[in-house]
């Protein structure tokens, strides 16, 4: 349960994370073989098409979702089934005491629910001297620890054999051994017995289905099946965002979620329940059964246009399983109850700003909770409005200001960075292009990678001068160069103009464009944000080129996908920016697919060595694009090596790295790692932020490994 | 439309694929043999449930006590096959209950249903557990076997929607999906069977037609 005050509180706790061995060694592992299984579940099956029609279900049943409430109560009434909806967490508890109270019940099990961990009801039920055992293996674990889940699936996932053993050992008051087939016999017993005992059982429930008035329970442990069996009084505790209207849509649901869960093609139970079943010892031998449903803002969030497909989240954990960040922190950092990346943004509506203010700063935008996402949710992009919003509500923080305020005004910010090239003079090394030491700005551990001063000339500043002239064009493009490859690797460019040259490509480079405005969705300046991309549409006059060309992975993906949201409601630009983003297509794309560039281009003698390939987040994701460049590796004879984990991010994330330097480090060296293993001498990437993570962190460790643009090897490759 | 071959073979690797056990029978007097040869076999149905060897809290162990003999739970049977079952299992010794089931909660060693539908494409067996006895059968015992008629065999569950849907419909309905063990990796994502229901799953796929 993560609850720092401050960022730098939060920061120290995601270190202390980083730093705990088994933590890091069992999400590791986990992540590799999640990926495996995963892609092994969905095997012959047509994953993008079950995840459209899952969210489209879900989206048709949301905003209906008082209607359908209503429709359910009718029907699970009839069935002599009691059902409350709670406005509150607070109130939903209330109910549930109340409840325990009119059939003095004493002893309670409980099975899995997600959102009894968001309304903290063990806790109200404790103060009410009630005795709640958790039957879920996991969560009696953490329950016996006073913990809280640090996965939603598998919420013990953090703890060792070995802990579980002392645990049980102090339970038990007998010696355990660590072997885990033992361990769990003893729960099973040890579970058994607490079945028994209790009067009243609480489970969750994964689905209310409206035409049946059923609840539907997705389990592996089968204790649900015990916890609304044994005891006399059942109540299902269940968001109202669980309705669904047909049997149909849960079914459909379960082809999914246990798939991107646990890559099991079904868990080992489903349980359907409907109406107050028989029951030996409940009044007149049927069951004494209430479901509570919980509001807590979701049908506020259901009137929401943009934010309401949250309720969509069937609470797979996948967003968790996929997550860098994830991978390296922790669930017990990577949100407060619900985890991940929709944990960040529940947080937020189900808990409140300052729990989540720190909390959803920490998303490096790499976009592979999106792409994993069984109900098709655009967590990435949610993540950066709830940041921006809470900005809003909270006071813009000062360097946040001022950035967007410098950003937004073209020729100010491009006067400084010009400005910077005489500023860094005594610390940039005139032989390597390296800052010597960081100006006090970057603020503390920055030093695992190195960084590159401003050129001597940008990129703009050029373009006159290497503008090659064409004849009867095949193509007319615009070059778009974003910041860093303007004033900090203006080479890349020229590399990439060099490559396109003697194609028929009539290149132009307009000079009103800005940065792209991605920094800024970083850090949570929607305004400026906008105003940027405004200018660049304007600048480049989509109408009069057949592309725009961009050699960064992070602003093509940001000018195709965020410019169209982001102005869309602006008459004016609206279709403007439609265009524009439809023309913008990546470098090795381009080259690839459009122009056709192949083995003739190059020089017949292959090169020396093998060339390792980082895949950038906003390429391989952002815009689907994984074989244009290493297809152009392997034409261009330059001996492509493939590495582990080639599409995992690389931790430069724009401002995130400034940010949290510590996990920006460990997934840069984790990435290193995997390319020396490899064997290649070189490094290439489609993007000049990932080159610059990648090559600063390669001379900071002396790999001896030489990071470039693609650009810049298949220039160098080019007859 | 699958063939029943198609989906017999696609629900055999199924149910393989979860560590189920799948035999065939021609008839439901072979799956009562079966039964109680699986459990007359000492290894099914040893007198101390699994976990019971363990170092167990004083309650549980006292829990474990309460089992004294060979148990073959079967409450779903009608009249014919429950006196058919029973003297198959008295001839063995093995006590067969129908009943009751609340006082046999400190372990049981088989757990014996016919099942209602069966879906291929996940293995997966439906089972109308409305009872609270069969719910009891097929939770608290070491070992559920399963039949499942081979005429109850849809390929998918989208084919079973109608029929789960008549289920439903005659309230109170407790419908249960069963597929595999009960399993967890709970404890360092390490696969263990059993942690609260079954340890093992035996589905005879019965040749009713
Ligand atoms: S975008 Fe990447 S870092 Fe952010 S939450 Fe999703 S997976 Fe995690
Ligand atoms: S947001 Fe998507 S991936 Fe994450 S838990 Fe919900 S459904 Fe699963």
């Amino acid at each position: 349960m993560q609850d720092a005050t401050t960022l730098k509180e939060y920061r120290d706790q995601c270190q202390e994370a980083i730093d705990d061995e088994f933590l890091r060694k069992a999400m590791d592992s986990f992540a590799k073989a999640y990926r495996t299984n995963r892609v092994k579940a969905f095997a012959g099956m047509n994953e993008k098409a079950l995840i459209a029609e899952i969210a489209g279900a879900k989206d048709a049943a949301i905003v209906r979702l008082p209607e359908l409430y209503e429709e359910f109560r009718a029907k699970a009434e009839q069935a002599g089934v009691h059902v409350h909806l709670a406005k509150t967490a607070a109130e939903a508890n209330e109910i549930i005491c109340q409840i325990a109270k009119d059939n003095g019940c004493q002893k309670i099990v409980k099975s899995k629910s997600m959102t009894a961990e968001e309304t903290l009801l063990n806790h109200r039920l404790e103060a009410d001297g009630l005795e709640v055992t958790e039957t879920d293996l996991g969560e009696w674990i953490i329950q016996l620890r006073h913990e809280g889940p640090s996965h939603m699936v598998m919420p013990a996932i953090h703890l060792s054999r070995y802990q579980v053993a002392d645990l049980f050992t102090d339970v038990t008051k007998k010696e355990q051994d660590s072997d885990i087939e033992k361990l769990v016999k003893v729960a099973r017993r040890e579970l058994r017995a607490k079945y028994i005992e209790a009067d009243m059982g609480i489970s969750g429930a994964n689905f209310a289905v409206v035409e049946t008035g059923a609840i539907g329970l997705v389990t592996n442990e089968g204790n649900a099946r015990l916890v609304t069996t044994l005891p006399r009084v059942h109540v299902a505790l269940c968001g109202v965002d669980k309705l669904t209207p047909t049997l149909h849509d849960a079914l459909r649901i379960i082809k999914a979620l246990p798939r991107n869960a646990t890559g099991q093609a079904i868990t080992s139970y489903v349980t359907w329940i409907t109406g107050a079943n028989a029951c030996a010892t409940g009044p007149q031998g049927k069951k004494e059964y209430h479901i509570v449903f919980l509001d807590n803002g979701r049908l506020a969030m259901a009137q929401d246009p943009d934010f309401r497909q949250i309720l969509r989240c069937v609470r797979c954990g996948a967003c968790a399983n996929v997550c860098p960040v994830y991978r390296m922190v922790g669930g017990h950092r990577m949100g407060h109850i619900y985890i991940g990346a929709i944990g960040l943004l529940l947080t937020y509506f189900f808990h409140g700003r300052d729990k989540a203010k720190n909390l959803v700063q920490n998303c490096i935008n790499c976009g592979a909770c999106k792409e994993a996402c069984v109900a098709g949710i655009d967590l990435p992009r949610l993540i950066k409005k709830v940041h921006a919003r809470i900005q809003d509500e909270e006071g813009h923080a000062l360097p946040s200001v001022l950035l967007g305020k410098v950003m937004s005004n073209r020729k100010l910010f491009h006067t400084l960075l010009k400005t910077a090239k005489w500023g860094q003079k005594p610390i940039k090394d005139g032989s390597t292009g390296y800052l010597r030491h960081l100006p006090m700005i970057f603020g503390k551990g920055q030093d695992f990678r190195a960084l590159p001063g401003v050129a001597d000339k940008a990129f703009r500043d050029e373009w006159p001068e290497i503008r090659p002239q064409v004849d009867n064009p095949r193509y007319r493009v615009a070059l778009f160069s974003g910041c860093v490859q303007d004033f900090v690797y203006p080479e890349q460019m020229k590399a990439g103009v060099r490559v396109m040259d003697g194609h028929g490509v009539a290149m132009e480079y307009p000079m009103g464009q800005s940065c792209c405005g991605l920094p800024l969705v970083m850090m949570g300046e929607s305004g400026p944000a906008r105003d940027v991309a405004e200018q660049n549409v304007k600048a480049m006059d989509p109408s009069k080129f057949d592309y725009i060309i961009t050699l960064c992975a992070s602003c093509a993906s940001h000018l195709k996908h965020t410019y169209p949201r982001m102005l869309g409601d602006d008459p004016e630009l609206a279709e403007k920016a439609r265009v524009f983003s439809e023309k913008v297509i990546d470098f090795s794309s381009f080259v690839y697919d459009v122009l056709g560039v192949g083995k003739d281009d190059f020089k017949e003698e292959g090169g020396q060595g093998k060339t390792a390939y980082h895949s950038p987040c906003h390429l391989c994701r952002g815009l689907g694009v994984t074989e244009a460049p290493r297809e152009l590796l392997r034409q261009s004879g330059l001996n492509y090596a493939p590495s582990a984990e080639e599409d995992v991010c690389c931790g430069f994330g724009g401002t995130f790295s400034m940010k949290f330097p510590a996990e920006s480090r460990e997934l840069l060296h984790k990435k290193l790692d995997n390319v020396k293993a490899s064997g290649a001498g070189e490094l290439v990437s489609d993007c000049p932020g990932c080159v610059m993570q990648l090559r600063g962190g390669a001379e900071m460790r002396k790999d001896g490994l030489r990071v470039r643009h693609i650009a810049e090897a298949l220039a160098e490759r080019k007859k | 439309m699958q063939t029943i071959q198609d989906m017999m073979d696609t629900f055999i690797d199924k149910a393989e694929l979860v560590s189920a056990k799948v035999s065939r029978v021609k008839t439901l007097e072979e799956a009562f043999a079966y039964t109680v040869a699986l459990c007359d076999g000492k290894e099914m149905c040893p007198l101390l449930v699994s976990g019971c060897e363990l170092n167990l809290s004083e309650p549980s162990m006292q829990l474990c006590r309460e089992k004294t003999g060979k148990i073959v739970a079967a409450p779903g049977l009608d009249t014919e096959g429950t006196a058919s079952l029973r003297a198959l299992c008295e001839g063995k010794g093995l006590e067969l209950i129908d009943h009751g089931l609340r006082r046999h909660l400190g372990g049981l060693d088989i757990g014996f249903t016919v099942c209602d539908l069966g879906i291929a494409e996940t293995g997966t067996l439906v089972l109308d557990s409305s009872s609270e006895e069969v719910r009891l059968a097929t939770m608290v015992c070491e070992t559920h076997v399963a039949v499942l008629p081979q005429s109850k065999l849809r390929a998918t569950s989208f084919d079973a929607e109608p029929e789960l849907l008549e289920f439903m419909a005659s309230t109170p309905n407790y419908l249960s999906f069963i597929t595999g063990a009960s399993r967890t990796a709970d404890i360092e994502r390490v696969l263990a069977l059993g942690v609260h229901g079954p340890l093992e799953l035996h589905i005879l796929l019965w040749e009713d037609k």
